[in-house]
């Protein structure tokens, strides 16, 4: 019987544990989770520790937060489910505030953007594109944009694109350009890198910082942006902090710490740094 | 939970069963082949095939399938040789690379099931066979094959049912097949029970099929297992000359 109402009160003990976090609680550690595989937002070491902008930019948050941060290293396929279950409070992966995300998941302000853009092989035909390097905002300029990607389209005929399965570059890729070339979804970038070194893809598309990076990595020697860089709308307002619904306190903190990494150009600093170019959303 | 939400992922799945059927049966089909002829290079006493037939399975069956979809798929396609062989073509494709380490792992497996069933054939048979005239081919054709295939049969059964679901392994190498398709699902809806149990029950409808032909095949394979029809009654005369 003793044993018993121990164990009754460990349980209530554990709910209540669990509970916590639906109530309103001081915050003094924050979880943050990230694929640690998306250079140079976030990339693991040799050593196995975590390095890239947002690693920085987190210790900058969290200091004006004044909370203590740890990272937990999640997939990118299940980083969404994982936040949901509790094994994180916070997503900090390059994952853009699309739409689609928000019906699940709360974003804070975002916190830097770079386009998505096309990387080929240089000696392919599709290094010559058109429009290389111009910028393309879906919302503000919806015009523009459909003209470019029709001035594009004829190259890609018969072509095949490798993209990140359900990124948002697959999602444009999917409605712009699946009539035309063949659409395949990779689960990591690195393996569509692969295949644009063999020759299995003839393009990939991905954000302008991830091109920028990859290419300078050895076995991608071939690899170079080509074409316009697109940005905006469905691709997405930039890359935001991902949080449980109903974590309202926890939003309004990262969004004032945001805020003002924003105005003391911290950000500006810290992309400077990671993606040689400013990733500040104005 | 919502029951259009599972009809909508049962619609979103079921275009991937095709895509998985042809990869298991195709695999299948080519490893036995593959496990035949290793089962019969470990057993044919010549000491370079039984070695080379030995190391063969110790490697496919050592490492796991993931790492051989891998190093076939992104591994070989690192050299420049491979892609500039006649190979290339074949090796280019997903489908393809797919075919190949399936068909490779399961011929591992798949010829120690056969070995054993080649060696419980009792020696006597052989013999039996052979003073009635049968040697080489023939003997193996008729006595020793039937025989062990009969034996291996519920054990391949399961080597089977394994292959529909390694079958799902090729989603990491850009096949959309069954699980391919959920794993999309997935990350489009972030609804894991729902998508994965749907996927879950798609499997189990395959192997149900698949194991009901197996045990079909068994049935008629086993004749001398089941129970007499009612004995004839034969003539008088007749039953007395047998006598």
């Amino acid at each position: 019987m003793k044993t018993l109402a121990r164990l009754a009160g460990l349980t209530i003990a554990a709910v209540a544990m669990l509970a916590a976090p639906a109530l309103a609680k001081e915050w003094t550690t924050v979880n943050i989770g990230t694929e640690g595989a998306f250079p140079p937002w976030n990339a693991t070491k040799p050593d196995g520790t975590l390095e890239g902008f947002e690693i920085d930019l987190a210790a900058d948050l969290c200091e004006r937060m004044k909370v203590k941060c740890n990272w937990v290293i999640q997939s990118w396929d299940g980083i969404i489910p994982a936040l949901q279950a509790g094994k994180f409070d916070a997503i900090m992966s390059g994952m853009s505030a699309t739409a689609k995300r928000e019906e699940v998941i709360a974003f804070t302000e975002p916190y830097g953007s770079t386009g998505q853009t096309f990387a080929v092989s240089k000696s392919s035909d599709l290094a010559k594109l058109p429009l290389n390097g111009e910028l393309f905002p879906l919302a503000s300029k919806p015009e523009e944009t459909a003209k470019a990607i029709e001035t594009i389209k004829p190259y890609f005929k018969g072509k095949v694109i490798g993209v990140q399965a359900s990124s948002i570059a697959e999602g444009f890729l999917q409605k712009n350009f699946a009539d035309v070339a063949e659409i395949r979804e990779y689960g990591k970038t690195q393996e569509h890198d692969l295949d644009l070194a063999s020759g299995r893809v003839d393009a990939i598309m991905a954000s302008m910082a991830y091109v920028g990076t990859a290419s300078k990595e050895p076995g991608n020697e071939e690899m170079t942006a080509a074409g316009p860089r697109f940005q905006g709308g469905m691709l997405g307002k930039g890359s935001s902090i991902g949080l449980r619904k109903g974590d309202d306190d926890l939003k309004a903190m990262f969004d004032k710490a945001i805020e003002e990494a924003k105005n003391d150009g911290t950000i500006k600093k810290l992309s400077e740094k990671w993606f040689g170019f400013d990733v500040t959303v104005y | 939970m919502s029951f259009a939400f599972f009809q909508e992922t049962l619609l979103t799945l079921l275009p991937g069963v095709p895509l998985t059927l042809e990869l298991a049966f195709l695999s299948t089909a080519i490893g036995a082949v593959l496990a035949v002829t290793l089962a019969l290079m470990r057993l044919s006493g010549v000491l370079p095939l039984d070695y080379f037939a030995r190391a063969y399975v110790f490697a496919f069956r050592g490492t796991p399938l993931l790492v051989q979809i891998f190093l076939i798929y992104y591994g070989l396609s690192q050299f420049p040789a491979v892609r500039q062989s006649v190979f290339w073509p074949v090796l280019r494709e997903p489908f393809w690379c797919a075919i190949i380490a399936l068909s490779l792992n399961t011929g591992a497996y798949g010829s120690e099931v056969v070995r054993g069933g080649l060696l419980s054939v009792p020696h006597g048979q052989v013999e039996a066979a052979r003073a009635v005239g049968m040697s080489g081919l023939l003997l193996f054709r008729r006595i020793v094959l039937p025989q062990a295939i009969r034996q291996a049969l519920p054990a391949y059964g399961t080597e089977l049912i394994l292959m529909v679901k390694a079958t799902s392994l090729a989603s990491i190498i850009t096949l959309m097949e069954i699980t391919g398709r959920a794993a999309k699902l997935i990350s489009d809806t972030y609804r894991v029970i729902e998508v994965f149990v749907v996927a879950g029950a798609i499997y189990l409808i395959i192997n149900f099929v698949l194991t009901r032909i197996i045990l079909a095949l068994e049935f008629w394979l086993t004749p001398h297992l089941r129970e007499r029809p009612e004995a004839r009654e034969l003539p008088a005369d007749s039953a007395g000359e047998h006598a």
